[in-house]
């Protein structure tokens, strides 16, 4: 099968009967995929400095420079479609819907955040936009995305699941596993590989001998195509055409969306890590800046105008100011919650259960 | 009423039960006992390819979407390739996405030494996944539990994972009729006693009751306590035990260090009442903490015997070994 031609995911016809509140729209609004592609990167460009700041714990690995993927993929789904994600999954929430004053008070650790401030940056989850879940383990969403297809295949539903993961998580038995299972069983799973060159902070040549990454799915037989990750139209066209495929019936497909990002790997501390990446690369890269494309083609086609553009780019910047401030408002969890959600309510909790945490 | 069924064919009849009452009740596995395909056909009853890793993730995220997978890894064995999706992620999922979703999908294995099937085959893990917060742990050790044990474990909104001996396979007994559950988190006395209780597990429940009948012609009073279920414990149950008796032997074929009877013992010691009841130091029957060999002398010296057994309840009674249960 052709490898790296869009057509190789051959999309089914669609009959108009089968158009349905499920179905996505032909063509997406372009304005609205612009606006969130601009708030994925207010609200990850605003957390490094409150990482710095000390507001933030822990780890955080912001999604600047790849919100056209993220942003294309989701533009093909429903609400009830499901996706699962990666330790660098704000941009995947975003995109599918979730709240960021919700998602900003789980950053904050606040008892309003998505996980009740259990999880996190890397646990970032809404269930009720098909939000499955950030992950902390390379490939680890995998299999998570096969099992929601799964479901959705027993269901007869025509939900589709999508796995987002790195050009890293191709090394993982994850990956290869869960293509060939979802490939056999003809799962309604689209797999969106983002290859933005390095698995953490290793070059990609350094991790496969063959760094291109849509020639896998030809072993599993399943089609794939190579896009340009950093176009936000290119990557709808391609989810499309893999999302009704898997819609369809016809089993998965994976697109490898070749991106970057802007930033560090991750940060850990209050200090921003120095960069290691050739300042060349870096600046070619942030040339072909996926907003200032799908920006200047609206603009072109005078579809948005320059005064839109800043009035979109203010209204982001008071969205996530919101969003700081509901967080800031929310308390941290009281110290009851730690024994809370282990288990689902009809169980007790085994510490509890043998009395050596009597709290 | 009841009628007599292999522990094998009790699992069976649990699963089929189940799938029976639930659609929503799947299983996933690359080999199935009984006629799983035949009766529910191959949607449900989805023999996989061998990718533990993935099929673990699946249950975990059919689970997350509605269902109630059954994900028999077959020996517990082949549940280690699939490490990242019990701990990192089954273990811990509904915690730290804050209780929003349940993931109700239950994980088989079998466990155990005695067949000489060497090192690898012949492991008893549960105390690596006590240690995780997040999973419950049932560990039948008759027909009747493993079929009721099985349905409760299916029917909870938790990562539960099944332990079944590999030696218990065709031990044969009394199964009730019917929709017959055991619920969670509940130890069953198998036999009452009064001079010294015995927590076994698994296997060594049968074991340690043989070993309390010929105890019992030279007077000695064995309790014999099942705790049936690892994860939650039900810890009352083996402290009002102790608490009557004074003594405590605990009996399992894992090694002891870190081991499920290690973690009874503290609980054992350290409740203050527990603790002041007790007359003797407790005793720990264990496997050797050595990979099990395979020639059968070393397979049987590696794991825990009657004659252990008995001579451990000896010890904590100041009683000489006498070797009544000698064969």
């Amino acid at each position: 099968m052709p490898i790296g031609k869009l057509e190789s995911i051959t999309a089914p016809a669609r009959a108009t009967a089968r158009e349905s509140p499920l179905m996505p729209r032909e063509v997406p609004d372009p304005l609205p995929m612009l606006r969130q592609m601009l708030l994925i990167r207010e609200f990850d460009e605003r957390i490094i400095g409150l990482r710095a700041g000390g507001d933030i714990y822990g780890a955080i690995h912001p999604y600047v420079g790849q919100e056209a993927v993220a942003v294309g993929v989701c533009a093909a789904l429903t609400r009830a479609d499901r996706v699962t994600s990666t330790h660098r999954g704000h941009g995947h929430c975003i995109a599918k819907g979730a709240d960021i004053k919700r998602m900003m008070a789980e950053l904050f650790g606040r008892i309003d955040g998505y996980c009740k401030g259990k999880g996190g940056s890397m646990h970032i989850a809404d269930f009720s936009v098909g939000m499955l879940g950030a992950n902390g383990i390379v490939a680890g969403g995998l299999p998570l995305a096969a099992g929601a297809a799964l479901a959705a295949q027993l269901d007869g539903k025509r939900q589709v699941a999508v796995c987002f993961f790195g050009d890293g998580a191709v090394a993982e038995g994850e990956f290869h596993e869960t293509l060939n299972i979802s490939a056999l069983w003809s799962l309604p799973l689209v797999f969106v590989c983002e290859n933005n060159l390095y698995g953490g902070s290793s070059p990609i040549d350094v991790q496969h001998r063959t760094t291109d990454i849509a020639v896998r799915a030809a072993g599993y037989g399943m089609p794939a195509v190579s896009i340009d990750g950093n176009d936000a139209m290119a990557v709808f066209e391609a989810a499309r055409a893999a999302v009704d495929r898997a819609r369809e019936g016809d089993g998965p497909s994976l697109i490898e969306c070749r991106t970057y990002r802007w930033h560090f790997h991750n940060m850990l501390r209050a200090t921003i890590p120095a960069e290691t990446r050739p300042s060349t690369e870096l600046a070619a890269w942030r040339a072909r800046d996926p907003i200032a494309r799908l920006a200047s083609a609206l603009l072109s086609r005078r579809t948005l105008t320059e005064e839109g553009l800043t009035a979109m780019r203010m209204q982001v910047r008071g969205d996530v100011d919101e969003a700081i401030a509901f967080a800031q408002a929310s308390p941290f969890p009281g110290r009851e919650a730690l024994l809370e959600d282990v288990f689902a309510a009809s169980c007790c909790h085994p510490a509890r259960a043998c009395g050596t945490h009597d709290e | 009423m009841s009628r007599s069924l292999s522990f094998a064919q009790a699992l069976d009849e649990a699963i089929a039960e189940e799938m029976r009452r639930d659609p929503k009740v799947i299983a996933l596995g690359t080999e199935f006992t009984g006629k799983l395909v035949q009766q529910f056909g191959p949607q449900r009853a989805r023999l996989t390819p061998i990718s533990e890793a993935a099929f673990t993730g699946m249950g975990l995220g059919a689970a997350a979407c509605g269902y109630r997978p059954i994900v028999n890894w077959r020996s517990v064995t082949f549940s280690f390739v699939a490490m990242d999706q019990i701990v990192n992620q089954a273990s811990k999922i509904r915690y730290m996405l804050g209780g929003q979703a349940d993931f109700p999908v239950t994980f088989r294995c079998t466990s155990g030494g005695g067949l000489g099937l060497a090192a690898q085959h012949s492991q008893s893990p549960y105390s690596i996944w006590m240690h995780l917060a997040g999973l419950k742990i049932i560990l039948p050790s008759n027909p009747a539990d493993a079929k009721g044990l099985l349905k409760s474990a299916i029917r909870d909104d938790n990562p539960v994972v099944s332990f079944e001996c590999v030696r218990l396979n065709d031990a044969i007994a009394a199964v009730p009729e019917g929709d017959h559950l055991v619920p969670l988190g509940v130890a069953a006395i198998k036999r009452s006693g009064t001079d010294v209780s015995v927590v076994a597990l698994g296997y060594y429940v049968q074991e340690a009751l043989a070993v309390a009948q010929a105890l019992a012609r030279r007077g000695i009073s064995v309790e014999v306590v099942d705790p049936r279920t690892l994860v939650p414990l039900d810890v009352s149950t083996i402290r009002d035990s102790v608490r009557k008796t004074g003594r405590l032997v605990v009996v399992d074929e894992a090694p002891p260090t870190c081991s499920a009877a290690a973690e009874i013992t503290a609980l054992v010691v350290e409740d203050a009442a527990t603790f002041r009841a007790l007359r003797a130091p407790v005793e720990r029957v264990c496997g050797i903490g050595v990979p099990i060999p395979y020639s059968p002398p070393l397979e049987r010296a590696a794991l825990p015997d009657r004659e252990r057994i008995e001579a451990a309840i000896l010890r904590v009674l100041h009683e000489p070994a006498s070797g009544s249960t000698r064969s």
